[in-house]
């Protein structure tokens, strides 16, 4: 079991509020991620629920019992940091074991736990070298391992994967979400990296200066976007914005148009522009188009092959234009 | 790299420095071996040419020799036990976030800064002293009978002197070590169910271990050669009770006036300065690799 449960947390470091008032309900089970820009506290939020910080007011419930104050041990969280955090002078074994030895765990079964997390990740051939000695990826799954021998109530990542390189990072990715399938433990998962927000998540909370803008599924977010700053965030490249007469047409402050919503033409449509900067990815083209109305961004096939100064047509797919109110809120 | 240029350049730079130091430990330590095989006596002048071992038999002979040599470990054993202890703990509370923690700071590491005599007088006048020393009125405000520590605990007494000297040095190096673990690895252990206690044993310990070594050594090197304390208190009495053996070196060759056993208590201070150097190297410097 593990529903996390959040009523009016505040949080504030002297007079800077970081968190001014969130309310969250995480169900048991749930694969919750926390995305947002870097300073919008979704590490501090985490933090909280972890039990490293103290709420300034508000209440934290585990699983229906109130956990405020309680301290991080006796939560029966387990929390995976951004740098690992594995005690340099143990073997493998021994910090993966750290945990159970800290609980009293008996030696037959601490061996037992272990042994089981080492070959869940693929660690058995590691067990008695020193973190010093293996790979970034490695690190990041002993700190995995360390985490799963509590069987917590809960696991919180802080940005796990960001040490990682491109392609490990990937990978990491998938193993984490088939780490979900396996327990299903419930798991609170921050990263600033919106890929990893829409690619894993059941759930994702958007947070911007310590508010949550939006809690819903990854779609969910890409296709209801509830304000401009979550609609702005969620997806790559990000949308376009136009403002002014444009907008007026679709009676609204300001209009956007997501990259891959964009119909490209050498010879008619809505808007004219002229090609800025072409972006070949082989299986996409990002297309960087000057018009009357800013810059915009086009996404297209991969075998296009528009350059610097080529004369484009756009054109808007009009059931997917997004519309925001003077206030940013979508209507 | 540096190119073949900067080399030679480098060395040219360093030779006169290196030169000069050599010079002035090449030629003491010279004369010092050629003066422990010599009789030289100032009391008895008429006495000189070669003596063999005669010297060394002299001093390794002398029951006050084996005082020295245990004095000289218990000096050395109980300061590095003072100070890497209470380093430890004094590093632990500078640690905690406080008000004031720069000034403190300072005030910590000020005892380092105070000359070997000087601090020494201090203790003697300033504390030790039975009649007006503030131990005696302290002793004596408790209505005790106040301790004549130079010549009750003569050893203790200095041990204690030097050990508030180093104190400084190894929690200044400890603290230090203590501010490189980072903070998410403390997290981790507080997460894990390390009480304060356990996170000390598993964590903080095994992370300062380094610094400790590197605090053990250097302490250990300087330790041995303690001689301003005890000049400026006890004069390495009552007797030989504390007397070490650099003090003893200075009693036979200068208020002894025999400086060809002089030079031989010299020569086997160095001596055994390097086993204990090696063995320290081998027994703790293990460390240092990784």
């Amino acid at each position: 079991m593990g529903s996390i449960s959040l009523s009016h947390v505040n949080k504030s470091f002297g007079d800077v509020q970081v968190i001014p008032d969130i309310s969250l309900e995480i169900n048991d089970g749930e694969f919750v991620v926390f995305v947002g820009p870097s300073g919008c506290g979704k590490s501090t939020l985490l933090r909280l629920i972890a039990g490293l910080e103290d709420t300034t007011s508000g209440h934290i419930r585990l699983d229906g019992q109130d956990v405020t104050d309680a301290p991080p041990a006796r939560r029966g969280l387990a929390m995976v940091f951004q740098s690992y955090a594995l005690y340099p002078h143990m073997s493998v074994r021994d910090n993966i074991a750290f945990p159970l030895k800290m609980a009293k765990t008996p030696q037959a079964e601490i061996d037992r736990k272990v042994d089981y997390a080492a070959r869940t990740l693929n660690l058995a051939s590691y067990l008695d070298r020193k973190p010093r000695a293996l790979s970034g990826g490695q690190r990041q799954r002993v700190a995995i391992g360390r985490a799963i021998v509590r069987e917590p109530k809960a696991f919180l990542f802080d940005e796990p994967l960001s040490n990682l390189d491109a392609a490990l990072r990937v990978n990491m990715r998938l193993e984490i979400t088939e780490l979900h399938q396996q327990l299903k433990t419930t798991m609170i998962y921050v990263t600033h990296d919106q890929v990893e927000a829409m690619t894993m998540a059941d759930r994702i909370v958007v947070l911007n200066a310590g508010n949550v803008e939006q809690f819903g599924s990854p779609l969910d977010l890409y296709r209801k976007p509830a304000n401009r700053f979550v609609a702005g965030f969620i997806g790559s490249p990000r949308m376009n914005f136009i403002d002014g007469a444009e907008a007026g047409k679709h009676d609204a402050h300001s209009i956007g148009v997501r990259p891959e919503h964009i119909r490209l033409s050498t010879s008619e449509g809505a808007w004219q522009g002229v090609v800025n900067v072409s972006e070949q990815l082989g299986s996409d083209t990002f297309l960087h188009v000057q018009t009357d109305f800013g810059l915009l961004t086009v996404r297209t096939d991969g075998d296009q092959t528009f350059t610097h100064g080529d004369k484009v047509w756009l054109t808007p797919d009009p059931n997917r234009i997004y519309k925001f109110d003077a206030a940013g809120q979508a209507i | 790299m540096a190119t073949r240029q900067t080399r030679t350049l480098a060395r040219t730079m360093m030779a006169p420095a290196v030169i000069v130091l050599f010079i002035w430990m090449a030629v003491p330590l010279a004369m010092t071996l050629w003066f422990s095989f010599q009789n030289y006596s100032l009391i008895n002048p008429m006495m000189t040419g070669f003596a063999g071992w005669a010297n060394y038999v002299y001093v390794i002979g002398d029951p006050s020799f084996t005082q020295a040599l245990l004095n000289t470990l218990f000096l050395v054993g109980g300061v590095l036990l003072i100070t890497v202890i209470g380093g430890t703990f004094l590093a632990l509370l500078l640690d905690q976030p406080i008000w004031g923690q720069g000034i403190l700071r300072i005030l910590v590491i000020s005892p380092f800064f105070v000359m070997p005599p000087v601090a020494a007088l201090i203790w003697k006048n300033g504390f030790m002293h039975p009649g007006y020393g503030m131990l005696g009125h302290l002793w004596k405000a408790f209505g005790l009978q106040p301790v004549d520590w130079f010549n009750q605990y003569p050893l203790f007494s200095v041990i204690v002197i030097v050990a508030w000297q180093w104190l400084p040095f190894a929690t200044l190096i400890l603290l230090t070590a203590l501010q490189s673990l980072s903070e998410e690895q403390r997290e981790a252990a507080e997460m894990d169910g390390a009480n304060a206690l356990n996170r000390f044993r598993y964590i903080i310990l095994p992370h300062m271990a380094r610094a400790i070594t590197i605090v053990i050594l250097i302490q250990t090197i300087f330790l041995l050669g303690i001689f301003a304390e005890i000049r400026v208190t006890t004069g390495g009495g009552p007797g030989y009770a504390s007397t070490n053996i650099a003090f003893l070196v200075f009693r036979t060759g200068i208020l002894s006036n025999d400086i060809g056993a002089g030079s031989a208590g010299g020569v086997i201070a160095v001596i055994i300065a390097n086993i204990v150097a090696i063995f320290l190297m081998r027994a703790v410097g293990r460390n240092l690799d990784a």
